[in-house]
Order: C-alpha cells, then structure tokens, then sequence
C-alpha cells in the first residue's frame, strides 16, 4: 500500500474550535496523514524573533516556529496545510505571511483555510485531495500534451461538460446543465462522441473530476478521478498555452471559486471559496432571470453599461439581488445593472480570495463564467491586468482530464 | 477553602501552589510538555466538539473566532465559579502558556471585573524576583484562609 503523504498542520484554535477531527478525517480519506512538526520549546521563541512577525497569540508564534522548520528542513513533509480561526485578525495576517513564506522558500505545496466550528470534512476534502496529488503524482501532473484518444467528463454542480480529445485537438464537445448527475453526464458524452464521430470503443482513458467525480467515475470506469483544483490549473495553461512559469487561475464556478497560483503548470497555493453564493456564477444566472436575457446574454449586456451608476449595498445573493431590483426600479438601465452584478461577483472574489494567493501574470480566467465578458473586465479593472480567457474555457475540467488521463493509456 | 482560578489556567506549578495551602485550583491541568506534538502548546481535552463555540456564545459574540468561543466554553464556567485570582502576566511558555492572546485578554478582563480577590503579578526574571513572587503567591493564597 502507498504511505500516505504527511501533511504538516500549521494551526491556530483547530482544537478549541472542536474541528480538528474533521482536518483529519478529511485528510484520511485521501490518503494523507496531518501531523503537527515536532519543535522544541526554545525553537519557538528562536524562530519567532528570527521571523519578525511579532504577534501576540502563542499558538501564532509556534505555527510561525513550525513553519521555519519547515523551510529549512528540520521536519520533512509532503504538503502543509495552515488553518486558522475565521475572524481573527492576528491570525488571518499570520496565515496569508506564512503561505506566502513557504511558497517562497520551498517546494512544498501549501493551501490556507480560515474555519469555523461549522467546517466538515466534506468542505476540506477537495483542497486535501488537491494536496495529496501535487505532493504525490507530480508525473501525472508534468504532462504537457494528449496523446492517443481520451474523454473527459467534469461533472459540476451547476453544469455537466464532456470532452473528447484526439492526438491532441479537442474533437468533441458535450455541455448540459447538471440535473440528475449520472443521466447527465451520460447525455454529454453521448453529444461529445457524436461531434467527434465516436463510440465509447474508440476512448482509450477516461478522467472524470466536479462534484459528481466519484459517483460518474465509478460508472463509467474512469481511470483518472481527481478533484477540479489541480485539473482545471493543468486544463488553464494548457488551453492558454502558458504551461512555463508562472500563471494565476480563476474559476468562479456555480457553487465555488478558485484562485490557483501555478508554476509550470502544478498548483503551489490555491484558495476555494464555498461559503457564499453572491461570488458566484448563481448571483450571475439569478441577475440575467431579473433582467429577463439568457446568462449568454448577460456578458455583452453587461459591457454597454456602468456599473458604477448602481448602488450595490450587500455582496449576499438575496439583498445583491434586492439592489439590483431597487435600481431598476429606480430606473436604473439593464445594460448598468448587469454591470453593476458582474462588478459585484469580481470584486467579492478579489477581496475575498485574491487576497490569499500571489497574483501572477498570466491571469487565465476559466469556467462557464469566463464567458461573461462583463464579469472578465471587472476582474481586469480590478487586477489591473489584461486576463487571458483561452478557447474552450468553460470545458476547462473536462479539457485538463482528458489531458491528464492520456498518461494511463499505456496501461491498457 | 476558596476555589482559585489561575491564569495561566495550565500552570502545574501555579495548580501545585495553590493545592498544597489547601484551596481548589481551577486550571485546565493539561500538561505542558518539553516537546510540542500537538496543535497548540496547550492542546483541549478531547471532548470538545463544535458545540463548545456555541456554548462560548455565553461569553463571547458571534463574530468572536470560533477558538475563542471553544476556550471560553471551558474557561468560563470556571470564571464564574472562582473565589479568587492568581494572574500572572508574560509568563515563560514552561511555566504555562495559553494559546490564543484574544482569549487571554477576555478571561483577564473577566476575572478583574470580579469582586474577588486577585493577585496580579508579573512573571519574575531572575532569581530574586522569583523569590519575591513565590512569597507573594504564598501570602495571598494564606490571606484568603484567613479571611474565611
């Protein structure tokens, strides 16, 4: 059996706030194993003065003692994963410094999470998934082309995609909105196989990643099941071709986002929002119903208007929402309130997850929503940079699993 | 005999005191070790759960982190509980050590709020200070006999 990557928790207030347990049953279920680096008493009060971050909690001190033993190889690990308490100030400058002083100053895979007493293991499982892959299958993920023919399924929460690849040219396509999981994405490669004049014969290595990965994976004898953190970076310079260097991620999905700092095309901090549906592309889908335009429709809507004309008093998808039927009922144009929710979503996503990784240049934008020009030019404006949106980015899942699930075909 | 809480609440040797002049030390008694395997220097006992944020409502807001709640769900009740106060202020992370200074601010504020009697020392640096500040915790814990 494979030993299971170690994960080094640095953490302050897991305990205390009764989630610990969920850490490590989430890291369990992908093979990894938390462990908190082993220091002695007088390392802590060395590191922390030689660190200069002068906090007060002691837990911080020790977490930023752990992280130097980290860096400078006192204590071996795989990956580490840095948590602190949602709402602490002093933590939350601590975890973004030592993210950012790891990442830095080693190879070692890092994501950063602010919890709650209500985070479950279900909520971590992805970001450990994530982990234990960079850690482990950095082979898997040094591919660069597709070889051979292979299918890619991304069953996610709001859409189902398939794609078919062939000696490296996508051949086929499939997309439906995601209803019942298995039905659906039986639906897309049904589509995808046709488009590329195929029959499931003809596929060689299938990879599956999204929500309904597991489930869809089993059923169609998947050789590749992974999680979206590390598929849609591989899937993103890929299609972007920018698979050297340095390059940020965005995927502002149905239910969640993604911000994912890459070099040469393997994640090395990654963030994933969940908690709240206003940064999502559902604040996106709810605001064209108001406006009565199919969500394609939203992007170019979005572009005649300004948003800055519409007062938007909550990031929340219910009083957002509210805003935007106040100023149209002020009478506020639909091109400005499309706008207006467009900046609404890219400015959530930059406060609240931007922040948590390092913006390097290029800023691929992928997913469904990348499509949303309105929402694509905010991010711009925000970031201050021209964001790179590929061909076939809202394929983007299903691209990088048919890409990564080429490297099982020899073992056929 | 009073019931004395000890700041901080993981101090063996503070506990130890205040045992041996006969009153109850109210303390976490969680052991500090030599090496640090834990999450924190002061890892919880394992029964707390996610319920012990909630019950820390009682102390702290909702805004308040969700470790500082989980503490004060421990400590609390014992703030509640105490006759009397040992704080010792800066101490050295051997001599007992709580995690989380927001937590640490509360449950000293807390305890100076209360109409109890407190001692309020600093941690000592050198060997005369630490002879001054083991007479002084011996008075105090003393007096409070005496004043039953």
């Amino acid at each position: 059996m494979t030993p299971p990557v170690r994960i080094a928790q640095i953490s302050c207030g897991a305990e205390y706030s009764g989630v610990q347990h969920e850490i490590d049953d989430a890291a369990h279920e992908v093979n990894g194993e938390i462990f908190f680096p082993d220091i002695a008493l007088k390392d802590i009060r060395r590191d922390f003065d030689a660190f200069g971050l002068d906090v007060r909690s002691p837990d911080l001190k020790l977490s930023i003692a752990r992280a130097k033993a980290l860096v400078e190889g006192r204590v071996e690990a795989d990956a580490v994963f840095i948590a602190t308490c949602f709402r602490c100030a002093e933590a939350a400058i601590v975890r973004n410094e030592l993210r950012r002083y790891i990442h830095e100053n080693s190879k070692l895979p890092v994501v950063s999470y602010s919890f709650t007493e209500r985070t479950t293991s279900g909520t971590l499982l992805t970001r450990m998934e994530a982990l234990t892959t960079i850690a482990r299958r950095r082979a898997l993920l040094a591919r660069e082309t597709q070889q051979g023919i292979t299918l890619g399924l991304d069953s996610g929460s709001a859409t189902t995609k398939a794609i078919i690849m062939k000696d490296n040219k996508i051949v086929g396509t499939g997309w439906t909105p995601t209803t019942e999981v298995l039905k659906s994405a039986h639906s897309v490669i049904e589509t995808a196989l046709a488009e590329a004049g195929m029959t499931m014969k003809d596929i060689q290595a299938i990879g599956t990643t999204g929500y309904g990965r597991f489930l869809v994976g089993k059923d169609i004898n998947a050789d590749l099941i992974q999680e979206e953190l590390t598929v849609n970076s591989k899937g993103a310079v890929y299609l972007a071709d920018r698979q050297h260097g340095p390059a940020t991620v965005i995927d502002i999905g149905g239910m969640d986002n993604k911000a994912i700092s890459v070099m040469d095309g393997i994640p090395g901090v990654f963030t994933m929002g969940g908690i709240c549906a206003g940064a999502s592309g559902r604040f996106l889908e709810m605001t064209a119903k108001r406006l009565g335009v199919d969500i394609t429709e939203l992007g170019p809507l979005s572009m005649k208007g300004f948003g800055g004309r519409v007062p938007m008093n909550s990031y929340c998808i219910v009083f957002g929402t509210q805003s935007l039927v106040n100023a149209l009922a002020a009478g506020s144009t639909r091109e400005d309130v499309a706008a207006a929710a467009c900046h609404s979503v890219a400015e959530q996503v930059f406060e609240q997850q931007l922040q948590e990784v390092d913006i390097k240049e290029p800023v691929i934008m992928v997913g469904g929503t990348s499509l949303i020009e309105g929402l694509v030019f905010a991010m711009g404006e925000l970031l201050q940079t021209k964001v790179v949106v590929p061909h076939h980015s809202q394929y983007i899942g299903a691209v990088g699993s048919a890409l990564l699930a080429s490297g099982f075909i020899r073992e056929h | 005999m009073a019931k004395v809480f000890i700041y901080p609440a993981t101090s063996l040797i503070l506990s130890d005191l205040v045992s041996r002049h006969g009153h109850t030390p109210l303390s976490s008694a969680v052991a500090i070790r030599e090496r640090v395997q834990t999450a924190g220097l002061e890892s919880p006992p394992l029964q707390i759960t996610p319920e012990e944020p909630k019950k820390g409502l009682k102390w702290a807001a909702v805004e308040v982190p969700s470790g500082v709640r989980g503490r004060m769900a421990l400590y609390g009740p014992m703030l509640e509980e105490c006759e009397a106060a040992i704080i010792i202020n800066d101490a050295d992370f051997a001599f007992g050590c709580m995690g989380c200074a927001r937590t640490n601010e509360l449950i000293k504020f807390l305890l100076r709020q209360k109409d109890v009697p407190k001692l309020d020392l600093n941690y000592p640096r050198n060997e005369e200070e630490g002879v001054q500040f083991v007479a002084a915790i011996k008075r105090f814990l003393a007096g409070l006999g005496s004043e039953k």
